[in-house]
């Protein structure tokens, strides 16, 4: 089983926000994350597939597949993107980087036929990323 | 790190199917890379020591076993890559079986690399 992790980077802004708060509450748990003009990151993704070693190829997954994959299902989905207002997995949850890495799993995991997807991980700034392995 | 080159060409495919397997790989100048090497190994911290292993026997195997053997190579030319494409899968478990022959002294968790900023391999054993 041989791993192969591939990085991509988007730009996106967002804040948190949960209309079953009270703005108090909004303002006390999210702080300034919930100011509702929005603030933005650069974020980093890392793909995570694993699979056997195809004989005859060398090649765990294509890895022209794999980018192509990544840029059609998330970053022309969520680059340069306001994510509660244009992304609709964020529509009803608040885009945190945790829910950003269930998505971007969810947007993934269907997608991939020759490797099956380990992780997903998000880093929304150089010292804080989130890690999803698929569980519930 | 050690830079080297290869190209990836299969002789069980045909001169199509490898340019649409491999694109600009296939190039048969072949190219090169900086690759990055991390080795991971696990053991009980020695009591007399503090360490889990001694970092100069490591590094010494490393840089004696794998770093002098790979760097400014041609990777298809090596015999390891004889009948064996040279990706960086490939590579990765050559570099894991090196580490696990040659160096008992600690327990070999995985071999890691970094082939470009964007890609990276890690193999574990089966």
């Amino acid at each position: 089983m041989v791993y192969l992790t591939r990085k991509a980077e988007f730009s996106a802004s967002h804040y948190y926000h949960n209309p079953a708060f009270s703005a108090e509450e909004n303002a006390r748990i999210f702080g300034r994350c919930n100011n509702p003009n929005g603030h933005g990151h650069n974020y980093t993704l890392e793909v995570t597939v694993k699979g056997a070693v195809d004989p005859r190829s060398g090649f765990v997954v294509d890895l022209k597949q794999l980018k192509d994959i990544m840029n059609r299902e998330v970053l022309d989905a969520l680059d340069h993107r306001f994510l509660n207002k244009e992304v609709p997995d964020f529509f009803t949850q608040i885009p945190t980087t945790e829910n950003l890495a269930i998505a971007i799993w969810q947007r993934l995991a269907p997608k991939l036929k020759t490797a099956q997807l380990h992780r997903v991980r998000v880093y929304e700034t150089p010292d804080l990323f989130v890690d999803f392995y698929g569980e519930a | 790190m050690f830079s080297a080159s290869h190209r990836l060409h299969s002789d069980r495919m045909s001169a199509e199917e490898n340019v649409s397997t491999y694109g600009k790989c296939n190039n048969p100048y072949g190219h090169g890379h900086n690759y990055m090497i991390e080795v991971t190994v696990s053991g009980p911290v020695d009591q007399q020591t503090g360490m889990v292993c001694n970092l100069m026997d490591l590094d010494g195997f490393v840089r004696e076993q794998v770093l002098d053997r790979y760097d400014h190579q041609n990777l298809n030319r090596l015999p390891e890559f004889a009948d064996e494409v040279p990706t960086t899968e490939n590579l990765c478990i050559s570099i894991y079986q090196i580490v696990k022959r040659g160096f008992p002294r600690a327990h070999l968790e995985r071999v890691r690399i970094e082939e470009t900023m964007l890609n990276s391999f890690e193999y574990a054993g089966d």
